[in-house]
Protein backbone atom coordinates (compact mmCIF):
# COMPACT_ATOMS: atom_id res chain seq x y z
CA UNK A 1 0.00 0.00 0.00
CA UNK A 2 1.45 3.30 -0.97
CA UNK A 3 1.25 6.03 1.63
CA UNK A 4 0.81 8.66 -1.05
CA UNK A 5 -2.49 7.13 -2.22
CA UNK A 6 -4.18 6.36 1.07
CA UNK A 7 -7.63 7.48 -0.01
CA UNK A 8 -8.37 7.32 -3.72
CA UNK A 9 -11.49 8.80 -5.22
CA UNK A 10 -11.91 7.93 -8.90
CA UNK A 11 -14.53 9.40 -11.26
CA UNK A 12 -17.07 9.64 -8.52
CA UNK A 13 -20.50 10.89 -9.40
CA UNK A 14 -23.47 11.30 -7.09
CA UNK A 15 -27.02 11.84 -8.27
CA UNK A 16 -29.94 12.06 -5.86
CA UNK A 17 -33.38 10.97 -6.84
CA UNK A 18 -35.88 13.55 -5.68
CA UNK A 19 -39.64 13.85 -6.24
CA UNK A 20 -38.83 16.51 -8.89
CA UNK A 21 -36.52 14.21 -10.81
CA UNK A 22 -32.85 13.40 -10.51
CA UNK A 23 -30.52 15.96 -8.99
CA UNK A 24 -26.84 15.72 -9.94
CA UNK A 25 -24.87 16.69 -6.83
CA UNK A 26 -21.32 15.69 -7.73
CA UNK A 27 -19.52 14.77 -10.97
CA UNK A 28 -15.98 13.83 -12.02
CA UNK A 29 -14.48 13.82 -8.55
CA UNK A 30 -10.81 12.79 -8.66
CA UNK A 31 -8.84 13.07 -5.46
CA UNK A 32 -6.07 11.22 -3.70
CA UNK A 33 -5.20 11.80 -0.08
CA UNK A 34 -1.83 10.76 1.35
CA UNK A 35 -1.46 9.15 4.75
CA UNK A 36 -1.13 11.77 7.46
CA UNK A 37 -2.38 14.54 5.21
CA UNK A 38 -4.84 17.19 6.35
CA UNK A 39 -7.34 18.05 3.61
CA UNK A 40 -9.93 20.80 3.79
CA UNK A 41 -12.98 20.72 1.51
CA UNK A 42 -14.25 24.23 0.96
CA UNK A 43 -17.03 25.69 -1.16
CA UNK A 44 -20.29 27.57 -1.04
CA UNK A 45 -23.35 26.04 0.61
CA UNK A 46 -24.91 23.30 -1.46
CA UNK A 47 -21.74 22.55 -3.41
CA UNK A 48 -21.76 18.95 -2.25
CA UNK A 49 -18.80 19.04 0.11
CA UNK A 50 -20.75 17.23 2.82
CA UNK A 51 -22.00 14.79 0.18
CA UNK A 52 -18.38 14.01 -0.69
CA UNK A 53 -17.52 13.52 2.99
CA UNK A 54 -20.49 11.19 3.45
CA UNK A 55 -19.26 9.18 0.48
CA UNK A 56 -15.81 8.78 2.07
CA UNK A 57 -17.50 7.90 5.37
CA UNK A 58 -19.54 5.27 3.53
CA UNK A 59 -22.81 6.68 4.80
CA UNK A 60 -23.93 6.95 1.16
CA UNK A 61 -22.82 5.06 -1.91
CA UNK A 62 -21.87 6.82 -5.16
CA UNK A 63 -23.97 6.59 -8.30
CA UNK A 64 -20.81 5.96 -10.31
CA UNK A 65 -17.08 5.71 -9.68
CA UNK A 66 -15.08 4.11 -6.89
CA UNK A 67 -13.71 5.15 -3.54
CA UNK A 68 -10.77 3.32 -2.04
CA UNK A 69 -9.33 3.56 1.43
CA UNK A 70 -6.06 1.70 2.04
CA UNK A 71 -6.60 -0.07 -1.29
CA UNK A 72 -9.95 -1.44 -0.24
CA UNK A 73 -13.24 -0.30 -1.66
CA UNK A 74 -15.38 1.74 0.74
CA UNK A 75 -18.61 -0.23 0.98
CA UNK A 76 -20.15 1.19 4.11
CA UNK A 77 -19.39 3.10 7.26
CA UNK A 78 -16.87 1.68 9.66
CA UNK A 79 -14.90 2.64 12.74
CA UNK A 80 -11.66 2.93 10.75
CA UNK A 81 -13.16 6.08 9.18
CA UNK A 82 -14.39 8.00 12.22
CA UNK A 83 -16.75 10.91 11.69
CA UNK A 84 -17.04 14.06 13.80
CA UNK A 85 -20.52 15.35 13.08
CA UNK A 86 -21.41 19.00 12.79
CA UNK A 87 -23.94 18.83 15.63
CA UNK A 88 -21.72 16.54 17.76
CA UNK A 89 -24.41 13.80 17.82
CA UNK A 90 -23.71 12.67 21.35
CA UNK A 91 -26.31 10.44 22.94
CA UNK A 92 -28.00 12.62 25.56
CA UNK A 93 -28.79 9.75 27.94
CA UNK A 94 -25.15 8.70 28.26
CA UNK A 95 -22.41 10.56 30.13
CA UNK A 96 -19.44 11.88 28.18
CA UNK A 97 -17.45 8.89 29.39
CA UNK A 98 -20.13 6.44 28.25
CA UNK A 99 -20.43 8.15 24.87
CA UNK A 100 -16.73 7.63 24.22
CA UNK A 101 -16.74 4.19 25.84
CA UNK A 102 -19.43 3.03 23.40
CA UNK A 103 -17.00 3.66 20.54
CA UNK A 104 -13.96 2.22 22.35
CA UNK A 105 -15.87 -0.89 23.31
CA UNK A 106 -16.98 -1.50 19.74
CA UNK A 107 -13.46 -1.34 18.33
CA UNK A 108 -11.28 -2.86 21.04
CA UNK A 109 -13.46 -5.10 23.22
CA UNK A 110 -12.48 -8.21 21.26
CA UNK A 111 -8.83 -7.88 22.18
CA UNK A 112 -8.64 -5.87 25.37
CA UNK A 113 -9.80 -6.08 28.99
CA UNK A 114 -12.34 -3.78 30.55
CA UNK A 115 -9.63 -1.91 32.42
CA UNK A 116 -7.80 -1.27 29.16
CA UNK A 117 -10.98 -0.04 27.51
CA UNK A 118 -11.59 2.35 30.39
CA UNK A 119 -8.00 3.57 30.20
CA UNK A 120 -8.44 4.23 26.47
CA UNK A 121 -11.64 6.18 27.12
CA UNK A 122 -9.95 8.27 29.80
CA UNK A 123 -6.96 8.88 27.54
CA UNK A 124 -9.25 10.11 24.75
CA UNK A 125 -11.03 12.49 27.11
CA UNK A 126 -7.68 13.66 28.47
CA UNK A 127 -6.53 14.40 24.91
CA UNK A 128 -9.33 16.96 24.54
CA UNK A 129 -8.98 18.17 28.14
CA UNK A 130 -12.31 16.88 29.42
CA UNK A 131 -11.40 14.51 32.24
CA UNK A 132 -13.30 16.64 34.74
CA UNK A 133 -16.55 16.48 32.73
CA UNK A 134 -16.41 12.73 32.13
CA UNK A 135 -19.39 11.93 34.33
CA UNK A 136 -21.57 14.76 33.00
CA UNK A 137 -24.33 14.31 30.45
CA UNK A 138 -24.16 16.27 27.17
CA UNK A 139 -27.03 18.45 28.36
CA UNK A 140 -24.88 19.73 31.20
CA UNK A 141 -21.88 20.96 29.20
CA UNK A 142 -21.26 23.76 26.69
CA UNK A 143 -21.34 23.45 22.90
CA UNK A 144 -17.56 23.58 22.63
CA UNK A 145 -17.21 20.82 25.20
CA UNK A 146 -19.76 18.68 23.36
CA UNK A 147 -17.79 19.05 20.16
CA UNK A 148 -14.63 18.05 22.05
CA UNK A 149 -16.36 14.90 23.28
CA UNK A 150 -17.32 14.21 19.66
CA UNK A 151 -13.65 14.55 18.65
CA UNK A 152 -12.58 12.38 21.60
CA UNK A 153 -15.08 9.73 20.54
CA UNK A 154 -13.76 9.76 16.99
CA UNK A 155 -10.09 9.69 18.03
CA UNK A 156 -10.63 6.99 20.66
CA UNK A 157 -11.30 4.48 17.88
CA UNK A 158 -7.79 5.09 16.51
CA UNK A 159 -9.23 5.60 13.07
CA UNK A 160 -7.17 5.53 9.91
CA UNK A 161 -9.01 8.61 8.74
CA UNK A 162 -10.72 11.33 10.69
CA UNK A 163 -13.66 12.83 8.78
CA UNK A 164 -14.99 16.12 10.11
CA UNK A 165 -18.17 17.76 8.81
CA UNK A 166 -17.94 21.45 9.72
CA UNK A 167 -16.98 20.42 13.24
CA UNK A 168 -16.68 23.96 14.57
CA UNK A 169 -19.40 25.57 12.46
CA UNK A 170 -21.86 25.91 15.33
CA UNK A 171 -19.38 27.46 17.78
CA UNK A 172 -18.56 31.08 18.54
CA UNK A 173 -15.35 32.51 17.08
CA UNK A 174 -13.27 32.33 20.25
CA UNK A 175 -14.22 28.77 21.09
CA UNK A 176 -13.65 27.84 17.47
CA UNK A 177 -10.12 29.25 17.51
CA UNK A 178 -9.34 27.39 20.72
CA UNK A 179 -10.58 24.09 19.31
CA UNK A 180 -8.69 24.65 16.06
CA UNK A 181 -5.47 25.07 18.04
CA UNK A 182 -6.27 21.95 20.04
CA UNK A 183 -6.97 20.04 16.83
CA UNK A 184 -3.61 21.18 15.40
CA UNK A 185 -1.86 19.88 18.50
CA UNK A 186 -3.77 16.58 18.45
CA UNK A 187 -3.10 15.97 14.77
CA UNK A 188 0.59 16.77 15.28
CA UNK A 189 0.65 14.19 18.05
CA UNK A 190 -1.40 11.43 16.40
CA UNK A 191 -0.37 11.99 12.75
CA UNK A 192 -3.98 11.43 11.74
CA UNK A 193 -5.21 11.62 8.19
CA UNK A 194 -7.96 14.21 8.23
CA UNK A 195 -10.60 15.27 5.72
CA UNK A 196 -12.50 18.28 6.99
CA UNK A 197 -15.45 20.10 5.47
CA UNK A 198 -15.45 23.80 6.24
CA UNK A 199 -16.70 27.10 4.89
CA UNK A 200 -14.21 29.14 6.89
CA UNK A 201 -11.26 30.29 4.76
CA UNK A 202 -8.97 30.98 7.72
CA UNK A 203 -9.73 27.63 9.25
CA UNK A 204 -8.88 25.89 5.99
CA UNK A 205 -5.57 27.71 5.54
CA UNK A 206 -4.53 27.38 9.17
CA UNK A 207 -5.22 23.67 9.50
CA UNK A 208 -4.72 21.97 6.17
CA UNK A 209 -1.94 20.76 3.92
CA UNK A 210 -4.13 21.03 0.85
CA UNK A 211 -7.36 22.89 0.28
CA UNK A 212 -9.81 21.28 -2.12
CA UNK A 213 -12.01 24.03 -3.56
CA UNK A 214 -15.30 22.96 -5.02
CA UNK A 215 -17.31 24.63 -7.75
CA UNK A 216 -20.92 25.52 -7.18
CA UNK A 217 -23.67 22.95 -7.52
CA UNK A 218 -25.60 21.40 -9.10
CA UNK A 219 -23.15 18.91 -10.55
CA UNK A 220 -20.31 20.34 -8.50
CA UNK A 221 -16.78 19.16 -8.95
CA UNK A 222 -13.31 20.00 -7.71
CA UNK A 223 -12.39 23.41 -9.12
CA UNK A 224 -8.88 23.73 -7.84
CA UNK A 225 -6.57 22.24 -5.26
CA UNK A 226 -4.30 24.59 -3.35
CA UNK A 227 -1.25 23.30 -1.52
CA UNK A 228 -0.72 25.25 1.67
CA UNK A 229 3.03 25.46 1.97
CA UNK A 230 3.36 26.55 5.56
CA UNK A 231 5.70 24.91 8.07
CA UNK A 232 4.31 23.14 11.10
CA UNK A 233 3.76 23.68 13.99
CA UNK A 234 1.63 26.59 12.92
CA UNK A 235 0.77 29.50 15.14
CA UNK A 236 -2.21 31.66 14.25
CA UNK A 237 -0.65 34.83 15.65
CA UNK A 238 2.62 34.68 13.72
CA UNK A 239 0.89 33.36 10.61
CA UNK A 240 -1.40 36.37 10.53
CA UNK A 241 1.42 38.42 8.99
CA UNK A 242 3.14 35.66 7.03
CA UNK A 243 3.02 36.51 3.29
CA UNK A 244 2.60 32.82 2.36
CA UNK A 245 -0.42 32.60 4.63
CA UNK A 246 -1.92 35.76 3.18
CA UNK A 247 -1.25 34.53 -0.33
CA UNK A 248 -2.98 31.20 0.32
CA UNK A 249 -5.88 33.01 1.92
CA UNK A 250 -6.15 35.37 -1.07
CA UNK A 251 -6.14 32.44 -3.48
CA UNK A 252 -9.05 30.75 -1.71
CA UNK A 253 -11.02 33.99 -1.43
CA UNK A 254 -10.40 34.69 -5.12
CA UNK A 255 -11.72 31.28 -6.03
CA UNK A 256 -14.78 31.50 -3.79
CA UNK A 257 -15.85 35.08 -4.34
CA UNK A 258 -14.53 36.03 -7.79
CA UNK A 259 -14.58 32.94 -9.92
CA UNK A 260 -17.42 31.04 -8.23
CA UNK A 261 -19.52 33.98 -7.12
CA UNK A 262 -21.33 34.64 -10.39
CA UNK A 263 -22.40 31.02 -10.73
CA UNK A 264 -24.30 31.28 -7.49
CA UNK A 265 -26.13 34.37 -8.78
CA UNK A 266 -27.40 32.55 -11.85
CA UNK A 267 -28.26 29.52 -9.76
CA UNK A 268 -30.28 31.66 -7.37
CA UNK B 1 -45.95 7.12 4.86
CA UNK B 2 -48.94 5.50 6.49
CA UNK B 3 -51.12 8.06 8.10
CA UNK B 4 -52.61 5.82 10.77
CA UNK B 5 -49.36 5.61 12.64
CA UNK B 6 -48.69 9.31 12.81
CA UNK B 7 -50.57 10.45 15.82
CA UNK B 8 -49.61 13.37 17.99
CA UNK B 9 -46.93 11.79 20.12
CA UNK B 10 -47.38 14.21 23.01
CA UNK B 11 -51.04 14.86 23.67
CA UNK B 12 -49.94 15.56 27.25
CA UNK B 13 -48.12 18.68 26.10
CA UNK B 14 -51.16 20.89 26.65
CA UNK B 15 -51.78 20.20 30.35
CA UNK B 16 -48.04 20.26 31.03
CA UNK B 17 -47.58 23.71 29.50
CA UNK B 18 -50.70 24.95 31.21
CA UNK B 19 -49.19 23.89 34.50
CA UNK B 20 -45.83 25.55 33.89
CA UNK B 21 -47.38 28.75 32.59
CA UNK B 22 -49.39 28.91 35.79
CA UNK B 23 -46.26 28.62 37.91
CA UNK B 24 -44.53 31.22 35.77
CA UNK B 25 -47.48 33.56 36.18
CA UNK B 26 -47.36 33.32 39.95
CA UNK B 27 -43.60 33.76 39.82
CA UNK B 28 -44.05 37.00 37.90
CA UNK B 29 -46.57 38.24 40.43
CA UNK B 30 -44.12 37.55 43.21
CA UNK B 31 -41.49 39.52 41.34
CA UNK B 32 -43.92 42.39 40.76
CA UNK B 33 -44.96 42.47 44.42
CA UNK B 34 -41.30 42.49 45.44
CA UNK B 35 -40.62 45.35 43.05
CA UNK B 36 -43.48 47.49 44.35
CA UNK B 37 -42.70 47.27 48.05
CA UNK B 38 -39.15 48.72 47.98
CA UNK B 39 -40.27 51.66 45.81
CA UNK B 40 -42.64 52.77 48.58
CA UNK B 41 -40.28 52.09 51.46
CA UNK B 42 -36.69 51.89 50.23
CA UNK B 43 -35.00 51.49 53.64
CA UNK B 44 -36.05 48.01 54.90
CA UNK B 45 -35.47 44.94 52.76
CA UNK B 46 -38.71 43.61 51.19
CA UNK B 47 -40.40 41.23 53.61
CA UNK B 48 -40.70 37.82 51.96
CA UNK B 49 -44.06 37.00 53.63
CA UNK B 50 -46.80 34.88 52.10
CA UNK B 51 -47.75 35.41 48.49
CA UNK B 52 -51.47 35.78 49.09
CA UNK B 53 -52.35 36.81 45.55
CA UNK B 54 -50.67 33.80 44.01
CA UNK B 55 -52.28 31.54 46.56
CA UNK B 56 -55.74 32.97 45.82
CA UNK B 57 -55.29 32.53 42.09
CA UNK B 58 -54.17 28.96 42.54
CA UNK B 59 -56.66 27.84 45.16
CA UNK B 60 -59.79 29.82 44.40
CA UNK B 61 -60.58 28.74 40.81
CA UNK B 62 -60.55 25.01 41.55
CA UNK B 63 -62.66 25.63 44.65
CA UNK B 64 -65.13 27.62 42.56
CA UNK B 65 -65.20 24.82 39.99
CA UNK B 66 -66.01 22.20 42.59
CA UNK B 67 -68.54 24.56 44.16
CA UNK B 68 -70.28 24.98 40.80
CA UNK B 69 -70.48 21.20 40.42
CA UNK B 70 -72.04 20.79 43.87
CA UNK B 71 -74.47 23.67 43.26
CA UNK B 72 -75.68 22.26 39.93
CA UNK B 73 -75.96 18.84 41.51
CA UNK B 74 -78.01 20.27 44.39
CA UNK B 75 -80.32 22.08 41.92
CA UNK B 76 -80.81 18.93 39.83
CA UNK B 77 -81.55 17.03 43.02
CA UNK B 78 -84.22 19.57 44.02
CA UNK B 79 -85.77 19.64 40.52
CA UNK B 80 -85.99 15.87 40.26
CA UNK B 81 -87.61 15.59 43.66
CA UNK B 82 -84.56 13.89 45.16
CA UNK B 83 -84.60 10.94 42.75
CA UNK B 84 -81.05 12.16 42.16
CA UNK B 85 -79.80 12.26 45.76
CA UNK B 86 -78.49 15.54 47.12
CA UNK B 87 -74.73 16.06 47.71
CA UNK B 88 -75.27 15.95 51.47
CA UNK B 89 -77.07 12.59 51.41
CA UNK B 90 -74.47 11.19 49.06
CA UNK B 91 -71.68 12.38 51.35
CA UNK B 92 -73.32 10.67 54.33
CA UNK B 93 -73.66 7.49 52.30
CA UNK B 94 -70.04 7.77 51.14
CA UNK B 95 -68.85 7.96 54.75
CA UNK B 96 -70.76 4.77 55.42
CA UNK B 97 -69.44 3.01 52.30
CA UNK B 98 -65.85 3.97 53.02
CA UNK B 99 -66.07 3.11 56.72
CA UNK B 100 -65.80 -0.54 55.68
CA UNK B 101 -64.52 -0.81 52.11
CA UNK B 102 -63.19 -4.35 52.43
CA UNK B 103 -66.14 -6.43 53.59
CA UNK B 104 -67.24 -9.49 51.70
CA UNK B 105 -70.68 -11.10 51.90
CA UNK B 106 -70.45 -13.53 49.02
CA UNK B 107 -69.59 -12.76 45.40
CA UNK B 108 -72.38 -10.27 44.75
CA UNK B 109 -71.98 -8.12 47.85
CA UNK B 110 -68.48 -6.87 48.45
CA UNK B 111 -66.99 -3.61 49.66
CA UNK B 112 -66.06 -0.85 47.23
CA UNK B 113 -62.35 -1.47 47.97
CA UNK B 114 -62.59 -5.05 46.67
CA UNK B 115 -64.46 -3.86 43.61
CA UNK B 116 -61.85 -1.23 42.75
CA UNK B 117 -59.00 -3.65 43.41
CA UNK B 118 -60.42 -6.38 41.20
CA UNK B 119 -61.00 -3.85 38.41
CA UNK B 120 -57.42 -2.63 38.78
CA UNK B 121 -56.22 -6.24 38.72
CA UNK B 122 -57.99 -6.86 35.40
CA UNK B 123 -56.62 -3.63 33.97
CA UNK B 124 -53.12 -4.52 35.14
CA UNK B 125 -53.28 -7.97 33.56
CA UNK B 126 -54.79 -6.92 30.25
CA UNK B 127 -52.54 -3.92 30.11
CA UNK B 128 -49.43 -5.88 31.09
CA UNK B 129 -50.07 -8.44 28.36
CA UNK B 130 -50.66 -5.62 25.87
CA UNK B 131 -47.34 -4.02 26.85
CA UNK B 132 -45.60 -7.37 26.51
CA UNK B 133 -46.89 -7.75 22.95
CA UNK B 134 -47.38 -4.16 21.86
CA UNK B 135 -44.03 -2.59 22.75
CA UNK B 136 -41.85 -5.15 20.97
CA UNK B 137 -44.30 -5.11 18.06
CA UNK B 138 -44.05 -1.33 17.93
CA UNK B 139 -40.25 -1.53 17.88
CA UNK B 140 -40.28 -3.98 14.98
CA UNK B 141 -42.89 -2.02 13.04
CA UNK B 142 -40.96 1.20 13.55
CA UNK B 143 -37.60 -0.34 12.67
CA UNK B 144 -38.49 -2.25 9.53
CA UNK B 145 -40.38 -0.50 6.74
CA UNK B 146 -41.61 -3.82 5.39
CA UNK B 147 -43.33 -4.71 8.68
CA UNK B 148 -44.68 -1.18 8.96
CA UNK B 149 -46.30 -1.41 5.52
CA UNK B 150 -47.53 -4.89 6.33
CA UNK B 151 -49.21 -4.08 9.62
CA UNK B 152 -50.39 -0.53 9.15
CA UNK B 153 -53.52 -1.48 7.17
CA UNK B 154 -54.44 -4.00 9.87
CA UNK B 155 -53.92 -1.46 12.64
CA UNK B 156 -55.89 1.18 10.75
CA UNK B 157 -58.74 -1.28 10.27
CA UNK B 158 -58.90 -2.63 13.82
CA UNK B 159 -58.03 0.42 15.90
CA UNK B 160 -61.33 2.30 15.44
CA UNK B 161 -63.34 -0.73 16.59
CA UNK B 162 -64.81 -0.31 20.07
CA UNK B 163 -63.02 -2.73 22.36
CA UNK B 164 -66.40 -3.92 23.65
CA UNK B 165 -67.11 -5.38 20.22
CA UNK B 166 -64.33 -7.84 21.01
CA UNK B 167 -65.98 -8.97 24.24
CA UNK B 168 -68.16 -11.70 22.66
CA UNK B 169 -65.11 -13.09 20.86
CA UNK B 170 -63.34 -13.17 24.22
CA UNK B 171 -66.26 -14.93 25.87
CA UNK B 172 -66.36 -17.46 23.05
CA UNK B 173 -62.64 -18.19 23.02
CA UNK B 174 -61.84 -18.03 26.73
CA UNK B 175 -65.18 -19.36 28.03
CA UNK B 176 -65.19 -17.09 31.06
CA UNK B 177 -66.20 -13.58 32.05
CA UNK B 178 -62.92 -12.66 33.73
CA UNK B 179 -60.54 -13.62 30.88
CA UNK B 180 -62.96 -12.00 28.42
CA UNK B 181 -62.76 -8.71 30.32
CA UNK B 182 -58.96 -8.95 30.42
CA UNK B 183 -58.99 -9.67 26.69
CA UNK B 184 -61.03 -6.53 26.07
CA UNK B 185 -58.53 -4.47 28.06
CA UNK B 186 -55.71 -6.10 26.13
CA UNK B 187 -57.27 -5.10 22.80
CA UNK B 188 -57.98 -1.52 23.78
CA UNK B 189 -54.56 -0.83 25.30
CA UNK B 190 -52.42 -2.49 22.65
CA UNK B 191 -53.05 0.11 19.90
CA UNK B 192 -51.67 3.21 21.61
CA UNK B 193 -48.60 1.24 22.68
CA UNK B 194 -47.86 -0.15 19.21
CA UNK B 195 -48.50 3.16 17.49
CA UNK B 196 -46.56 5.38 19.87
CA UNK B 197 -43.61 3.03 20.08
CA UNK B 198 -43.48 2.75 16.29
CA UNK B 199 -43.66 6.52 15.84
CA UNK B 200 -40.94 6.93 18.46
CA UNK B 201 -38.67 4.51 16.61
CA UNK B 202 -39.34 6.26 13.30
CA UNK B 203 -38.53 9.63 14.83
CA UNK B 204 -35.18 8.67 16.34
CA UNK B 205 -32.93 11.46 15.00
CA UNK B 206 -30.97 10.39 11.93
CA UNK B 207 -27.81 11.68 13.65
CA UNK B 208 -28.04 8.96 16.27
CA UNK B 209 -28.50 6.34 13.60
CA UNK B 210 -25.49 7.74 11.71
CA UNK B 211 -23.45 7.39 14.89
CA UNK B 212 -24.61 3.80 15.11
CA UNK B 213 -23.60 3.20 11.49
CA UNK B 214 -20.18 4.80 11.81
CA UNK B 215 -19.45 2.89 15.00
CA UNK B 216 -20.87 -0.18 13.27
CA UNK B 217 -22.84 -1.13 16.38
CA UNK B 218 -24.55 -4.48 16.64
CA UNK B 219 -28.35 -4.58 16.39
CA UNK B 220 -28.49 -5.39 20.12
CA UNK B 221 -26.37 -2.34 21.02
CA UNK B 222 -28.48 -0.15 18.72
CA UNK B 223 -31.58 -1.38 20.53
CA UNK B 224 -30.28 -0.93 24.09
CA UNK B 225 -28.07 2.15 23.73
CA UNK B 226 -29.86 4.20 21.07
CA UNK B 227 -33.36 3.07 20.17
CA UNK B 228 -34.68 2.19 23.61
CA UNK B 229 -33.64 5.41 25.39
CA UNK B 230 -34.70 7.54 22.43
CA UNK B 231 -38.08 5.86 22.19
CA UNK B 232 -38.79 5.67 25.91
CA UNK B 233 -40.64 9.03 26.15
CA UNK B 234 -42.89 8.09 23.21
CA UNK B 235 -43.43 4.66 24.69
CA UNK B 236 -44.44 6.09 28.05
CA UNK B 237 -46.93 8.36 26.29
CA UNK B 238 -48.39 5.25 24.68
CA UNK B 239 -48.52 3.54 28.06
CA UNK B 240 -50.32 6.52 29.57
CA UNK B 241 -52.91 6.66 26.79
CA UNK B 242 -53.37 2.90 27.09
CA UNK B 243 -53.97 3.02 30.83
CA UNK B 244 -56.46 5.85 30.36
CA UNK B 245 -58.41 3.92 27.75
CA UNK B 246 -58.22 0.71 29.73
CA UNK B 247 -59.69 2.40 32.78
CA UNK B 248 -62.53 3.77 30.62
CA UNK B 249 -63.25 0.40 29.06
CA UNK B 250 -63.08 -1.76 32.17
CA UNK B 251 -66.20 -0.12 33.64
CA UNK B 252 -68.23 -0.88 30.53
CA UNK B 253 -66.80 -4.38 30.19
CA UNK B 254 -67.61 -5.25 33.80
CA UNK B 255 -71.15 -4.01 33.39
CA UNK B 256 -71.55 -6.67 30.73
CA UNK B 257 -69.57 -9.50 32.31
CA UNK B 258 -70.62 -9.14 35.95
CA UNK B 259 -68.58 -10.56 38.82
CA UNK B 260 -66.65 -8.31 41.16
CA UNK B 261 -65.49 -4.94 39.88
CA UNK B 262 -66.28 -1.28 39.94
CA UNK B 263 -68.28 -1.48 36.68
CA UNK B 264 -70.31 -4.37 37.99
CA UNK B 265 -70.83 -2.46 41.24
CA UNK B 266 -72.32 0.47 39.31
CA UNK B 267 -74.68 -1.84 37.45
CA UNK B 268 -75.62 -3.76 40.59
CA UNK B 269 -76.44 -0.55 42.44
CA UNK B 270 -78.56 0.53 39.48
CA UNK B 271 -80.51 -2.72 39.79
CA UNK B 272 -80.91 -1.96 43.51
CA UNK B 273 -81.92 1.61 42.55
CA UNK B 274 -79.23 2.87 44.91
CA UNK B 275 -78.34 6.07 43.05
CA UNK B 276 -76.14 7.38 45.86
CA UNK B 277 -73.71 4.52 45.42
CA UNK B 278 -73.65 5.09 41.66
CA UNK B 279 -72.59 8.68 42.20
CA UNK B 280 -69.98 7.54 44.71
CA UNK B 281 -68.73 5.04 42.13
CA UNK B 282 -68.44 7.81 39.53
CA UNK B 283 -66.22 9.79 41.89
CA UNK B 284 -64.15 6.72 42.77
CA UNK B 285 -63.62 5.90 39.08
CA UNK B 286 -62.61 9.50 38.40
CA UNK B 287 -60.17 9.71 41.29
CA UNK B 288 -58.51 6.37 40.50
CA UNK B 289 -58.17 7.37 36.83
CA UNK B 290 -56.65 10.70 37.86
CA UNK B 291 -54.13 9.00 40.15
CA UNK B 292 -53.10 6.55 37.41
CA UNK B 293 -52.61 9.42 34.96
CA UNK B 294 -50.59 11.51 37.41
CA UNK B 295 -48.32 8.61 38.31
CA UNK B 296 -47.55 7.94 34.65
CA UNK B 297 -46.87 11.63 33.89
CA UNK B 298 -44.37 11.63 36.76
CA UNK B 299 -42.74 8.54 35.31
CA UNK B 300 -42.59 10.04 31.81
CA UNK B 301 -40.94 13.29 32.87
CA UNK B 302 -38.27 11.35 34.74
CA UNK B 303 -37.20 9.66 31.49
CA UNK B 304 -37.29 12.57 29.06
CA UNK B 305 -33.86 13.77 27.94
CA UNK B 306 -32.67 16.97 26.38
CA UNK B 307 -32.82 16.90 22.59
CA UNK B 308 -29.50 17.11 20.80
CA UNK B 309 -30.54 19.91 18.49
CA UNK B 310 -31.67 22.31 21.18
Amino acid sequence: MSAAKFIEIQNVEQTFRTPKGSFPALRDIQLTVAKGEFIALIGHSGCGKSTLLNLIAGLTTPTAGTLLCANREIKGPGPERAVVFQNHSLLPWLTCFENVYLAVERVFSATESRAQLKARTEAALALVGLVAAAQKRPGEISGGMKQRVGIARALSMEPQVLLMDEPFGALDALTRAKLQDELLAIVAKTHSTVVMVTHDVDEAVLLSDRIVMMTNGPAATIGEILTVDLPRPRNRVTLAEDPRYLQARKAVIDFLYTRQAHVEKTAA
Amino acid sequence: MVSAVFHPPYPDAAPATALTSKTIATGQETAMAAAIIPSEKPAPAPRPGRDWRGLWLRVLPPVFGLGLLVAVWELVSVWTGASIPSPRDTWAQALEVFSNPFYSNGPNDQGVGWNVLSSLKRVAMGFGLAALVGIPAGFLIGRFTFLSRMFNPLISLLRPVSPLAWLPIGLLVFKGANPAAIWTIFICSIWPMIINTAVGVQRVPQDYMNVARVLNLSELKIMTKILFPAVLPYMLTGVRLAVGTAWLVIVAAEMLTGGVGIGFWVWDEWNNLNVKNIIIAIFVIGIVGLLLEMALIKLATAFTFEEVKS
